[in-house]
C-alpha cells in the first residue's frame, strides 16, 4: 500500500503476536482526517491490540503505524501520548485529585498549566457544569466521570481520539447520550476519531466507516449505509443482524399491541 | 504515686534522647525501605528478597540485634578508623532503622503493587513517564497505606528503643534497667509510662497525618507533621545545653546496683575534681571490657575473676597475687589499657543457700551438696550457665543439678525466699546474703577464682596522672562490709536509698 501523507492514521502491514497466538496478522489500511471509525468485533479479534499500538500501549510485532505520516516507534511513547487522546472503558480518573485537576493532566506532564476558563470551557463542551471542577471523581456518576473522561482526552489538543469501548459501562440511556455528544464534538472540533466497541448499533449510528475484525484481520470496512444494504461478507452481516433483529422485534411489538 | 511522679519528671534529658533516636530511626528505616519499596513493586524477585530480608531481622530478638552491632562496628573501624562509635547512639540508631524497615516496606510493597490498574492504564495512556507516574499517581494513591506503616514502625521503634539502654545510649529504658535491678518500682513504671506515652502521642500524631492523606485533607496531614516535627525539634533544642562543650570522662557500669553504686561513687570523685563526667550504665558484661578497650567508655570496674576466665581465656587459678599482676600484664600489652588498682573488696561467685534449707541438707560446702544436687533446682543470673566459672565449678564437683533455672540477679535472691530455686549463684558482695539469712557454701576445691574488684582506665587516658590521681583515695579503701550495706540500701524493700545517696555514703565511709 502506498504511503498516504494526508492521512491521518496508517497502518501497514502491523501485526502483533503473543507467541504462537496472533492478535493481530498484518492490517493495513488508511485513515482519512476528520473521519468517524468504528473498529467492531467479538472479543478476542484484535480490536483492542489494534488500536493500542497507536499510542504504543502495544508495541507492534511487526508493520508500521504512520500518525499524520511519522511512524510512532521514532517518537518518545510520552510525548506520543500527549498528543492523542484517550478514552477507555475504566475511565480512570484520579481519585486523589480534582476534577480540573484530572482535566489539566497532560497539559501538566508537559509543564504548562491549564488555565481555569480553558477547563470551564472544556466541561461545557461535554456538558458539564464547571462548578464541578472543584468537586472528586467519586461524588460523580458514572455518565459524568465519562464525560470528564472525554474532556481529560481533549485537553491535549490532539487531533487524534482513540476510544477503548469507551460507553461500556454506562446505562443504555447515558450510554446514547454521551455518543450523540461524543460525535458532534468530533465534527465540531474537527477530530479522526477511532473507536473500539462491541455494539454493532452503536457503530452504524455514531460512524461513519466501520471496520469489522475477526481473528486478527480486518474482514470488512465499509459504510453503514453500505452494512445495511447487505455489504461487508457473512462476518460483518453477522453482526448487523442483531441490531436489525432487535430493532424488526420492536417495531412488531409496538404494531402488535397499538390500538 | 508521688514516687513515679518525681521520678517521671526527672526523665527530661532520656526522653529527649528517646524522642530524637527514635525519629532518627523511622526517618532512616523510611529512607531506605521506600526506595526499596518502588523497586521491589517493579521486581517480583527484588520483592521477594527485601521482604525477606525484613522479616528475617525482625525474628531476631531487639536485645540480640541491638547487642550485634557492637562487634560489627568494631569490625568495621578496620575500614573507617578508630573514630567509629561501637557504643551508643550509632548502633542504637542501625539496629532501630533495621527494625523499622519491615512494617514500611511491607505496607508500601502492597499499596504500590494493588493500586487500581485502571488508574496505571489511564497514566499510562495519557503519556505519564514511569517518574511522573510515580510522583502523580502511584505514591498519592499508596500514601495512607505506607504512613500505616509508618505508624506501626514509630510505636515498635519507640518501644524497641528502650533497649538502647544496654548498648549505653541514654533512653526511657534507664530508668527501667535501673530500677530492675534494684527493685524500685516506681522507677520502672515511670520509664513505662513515659514510653507508652510517648508511643500513643507518636501514634496520634502519625495517625492524623494518615487520616488527611486518606481523606484528602491536607490541613490535617499539615497538622500532624507540624506537631511531629516540633516534638522532635523540642527534644533536639533541650539536648543542646550550653556545658556540652568540652571533654567528658565517660563511666560505664555493668547492670547490677555494685556497678551503679561505683561508677556513681568514682564519678562524683571525678566532679568534685572539676571534671565532666557521664555515665553508660546497665551495659553487658562482655560489653563493658571491650568498650573500654576501644575508648568508648574511659573508665569501668571489673573483677579480677572475670577477666581471668573471659578475657585471658585461664581456666586455672593460680592464685589471688599471680593472677592480679598476670591481668595488669595483660591489659597493658594487649591494648594499653590500665588497672588503676584494686578498690579492696571482692565480689566473688558463691553457692549461696537459706540457712534452714542448707542445714537440713546438711550441705556446708559445694562438696556437700554434689550429693544431693539431682533433687535440687540452681538458679543463676542470666550470664551464669554459660560463664567458665560455672563449668569450671562444675566439673570439679561433678555437679548435676534436677533443674537449672535463670533469673535477672534481683529476682534470683526471691527465687530463694520462694522456693523457686534451692541455691543460687549470689555475689558475695551483695547485701542481701547477710540480710536474707542465707549462707555461703564453703569452696574447698578452690574452683571458683578470685574476684577482686579493680578500677580499669581506658588506653587513652591510662596515663592521664591527674586522672590517677584523684581516684587514689579510692584505691584499697571500700572494704566488704561497706560495699555490702551500700547495696543493701539499694536492694532493700523497705526504705530504699537511691543509687546517688549510697554512693554518697559509701564515699563517705571511706574518704571521711
Amino acid at each position: 500500500m502506498a504511503e498516504n501523507a494526508a492521512s491521518a492514521l496508517q497502518f501497514d502491514a502491523i501485526a502483533r503476536n503473543y507467541g504462537d497466538v496472533v492478535a493481530v496478522g498484518g492490517v493495513s489500511l488508511s485513515i482519512a482526517p476528520g473521519a468517524f471509525v468504528a473498529l467492531v468485533g467479538a472479543s478476542g479479534s484484535g480490536k483492542s491490540t489494534l488500536l493500542k499500538m497507536v499510542n504504543r500501549l502495544v508495541e507492534p510485532s511487526a508493520g508500521r503505524v504512520l500518525v499524520n505520516g511519522a511512524d510512532v516507534m521514532q517518537i518518545p511513547p510520552s510525548q506520543l501520548r500527549h498528543s492523542i487522546g484517550y478514552v477507555f472503558q475504566g475511565i480512570g480518573l484520579f481519585g486523589h485529585m480534582t476534577i480540573s485537576e484530572n482535566i489539566a493532566i497532560v497539559p501538566r506532564l508537559e509543564g504548562r498549566t491549564l488555565p481555569g476558563e480553558e477547563i470551564a470551557k472544556l466541561l461545557e463542551l461535554v456538558e458539564l457544569d464547571p462548578d464541578m471542577a472543584a468537586r472528586y471523581p467519586d461524588e460523580l456518576s458514572g455518565g459524568q466521570r465519562q464525560r470528564v473522561g472525554v474532556a481529560r482526552a481533549l485537553a491535549g489538543d490532539g487531533k487524534l481520539l482513540l476510544m477503548d469501548e469507551p460507553f461500556g459501562a454506562l446505562d443504555p440511556v447515558t450510554r446514547d447520550a454521551l455518543g450523540e455528544r461524543v460525535k458532534r464534538l468530533h465534527a465540531q472540533l474537527g477530530l479522526t476519531t477511532v473507536m473500539v466497541t462491541h455494539d454493532m448499533a452503536e457503530a452504524l449510528l455514531l460512524a461513519d466507516r466501520v471496520l469489522v475484525m475477526e481473528a486478527g484481520a480486518v474482514v470488512a470496512d465499509e459504510t453503514p449505509a453500505a452494512l445495511l444494504g447487505g455489504a461487508g461478507g457473512e462476518a460483518a452481516q453477522a453482526l448487523v443482524a442483531v441490531p436489525r433483529a432487535q430493532a424488526k422485534a420492536l417495531a412488531d411489538k409496538a404494531q402488535g399491541s397499538a390500538p | 504515686m508521688n514516687d513515679i511522679l518525681t521520678a517521671l519528671l526527672r526523665l527530661g534529658p532520656q526522653l529527649a534522647e528517646h524522642v530524637l533516636l527514635s525519629a532518627a530511626a523511622v526517618a532512616l528505616g523510611i529512607a531506605v525501605a521506600l526506595p526499596l519499596a518502588v523497586w521491589a513493586s517493579r521486581s517480583a524477585n527484588v520483592a521477594r528478597i527485601a521482604l525477606g530480608f525484613a522479616s528475617l531481622v525482625q525474628t531476631i530478638p531487639a536485645l540480640a540485634l541491638l547487642a550485634l552491632f557492637f562487634p560489627l562496628l568494631l569490625a568495621l573501624r578496620g575500614v573507617f578508623g578508630e573514630g567509629l562509635p561501637t557504643l551508643g547512639f550509632l548502633p542504637a540508631w542501625l539496629a532501630l532503622a533495621l527494625y523499622a524497615l519491615l512494617p514500611i516496606l511491607r505496607n508500601a510493597v502492597t499499596a504500590l503493587t494493588n493500586v487500581d490498574a485502571e488508574m496505571i492504564e489511564a497514566a499510562d495512556g495519557l503519556g505519564m513517564t514511569s517518574w511522573q507516574k510515580l510522583r502523580l499517581v502511584e505514591a498519592p494513591l499508596a500514601a495512607p497505606y505506607v504512613m500505616a506503616g509508618i505508624r506501626t514502625a514509630s510505636v515498635w521503634t519507640i518501644g524497641a528503643a528502650t533497649l538502647a539502654t544496654t548498648i549505653g545510649q541514654r533512653s526511657l529504658g534507664d530508668p527501667i534497667f535501673a530500677g530492675l535491678q534494684t527493685q524500685n518500682w516506681a522507677l520502672v513504671l515511670a520509664g513505662c509510662i513515659a514510653s507508652a506515652g510517648l508511643a500513643l502521642v507518636a501514634d496520634a500524631l502519625l495517625g492524623l497525618i494518615e487520616r488527611g492523606f486518606a481523606k484528602r485533607r491536607k490541613m490535617l496531614s499539615a497538622i500532624g507533621a507540624i506537631l511531629a516535627l516540633a516534638g522532635v525539634g523540642a527534644a533536639a533544642l533541650a539536648l543542646m545545653s550550653p556545658d556540652d562543650q568540652g571533654e567528658r570522662i565517660v563511666i560505664g557500669a555493668k547492670g547490677f546496683s555494685e556497678q551503679y553504686i561505683l561508677a556513681r561513687a568514682i564519678g562524683m570523685t571525678l566532679q568534685e575534681a572539676g571534671y565532666a563526667v557521664e555515665y553508660r550504665e546497665g551495659l553487658g558484661s562482655a560489653v563493658v571490657h571491650s568498650a573500654l578497650t576501644s575508648g568508648e567508655i574511659d573508665i569501668a570496674v571489673d573483677y579480677t575473676g572475670t577477666l581471668w576466665t573471659n578475657q585471658l581465656g585461664r581456666t586455672d587459678n593460680s592464685g589471688r597475687e599471680a593472677m592480679y599482676d598476670a591481668i595488669v600484664r595483660w591489659e597493658a600489652e594487649t591494648s594499653g589499657t590500665k588497672v588503676l588498682g584494686r578498690l579492696g573488696f571482692e565480689n566473688a561467685y558463691g553457692f549461696a543457700m537459706r540457712r534452714d534449707r542448707a542445714q537440713a541438707l546438711g550441705a556446708r560446702s559445694i562438696a556437700d551438696l554434689a550429693r544431693v544436687a539431682p533433687q535440687l533446682t540452681m538458679g543463676g543470673d542470666p550470664e551464669w550457665f554459660e560463664r567458665p566459672e560455672w563449668i569450671g565449678v562444675r566439673d570439679a564437683y561433678g555437679l548435676q543439678f534436677g533443674e537449672q533455672r535463670t533469673f535477672s540477679p534481683t529476682f534470683m535472691y526471691n527465687a530463694l525466699t520462694s522456693g523457686d530455686a534451692d541455691v543460687i549463684s549470689a555475689y558475695t558482695s551483695d547485701g542481701r546474703i547477710a540480710a536474707g539469712d542465707l549462707v555461703v557454701l564453703a569452696d574447698p576445691n578452690a574452683a571458683l577464682p578470685n574476684y577482686d574488684a579493680i578500677v580499669l582506665i581506658s588506653p587513652d587516658m591510662a596515663n592521664d596522672a591527674r586522672i590517677a590521681a584523684t581516684l587514689a583515695p579510692l584505691i584499697g579503701a571500700v572494704d566488704v562490709d561497706t560495699m555490702r550495706e551500700a547495696n543493701y540500701a539499694v536492694d532493700r524493700e523497705q526504705n530504699k536509698w537511691p543509687v546517688r545517696r549510697a554512693a554518697r555514703w559509701l564515699l563517705d565511709e571511706v574518704t571521711g
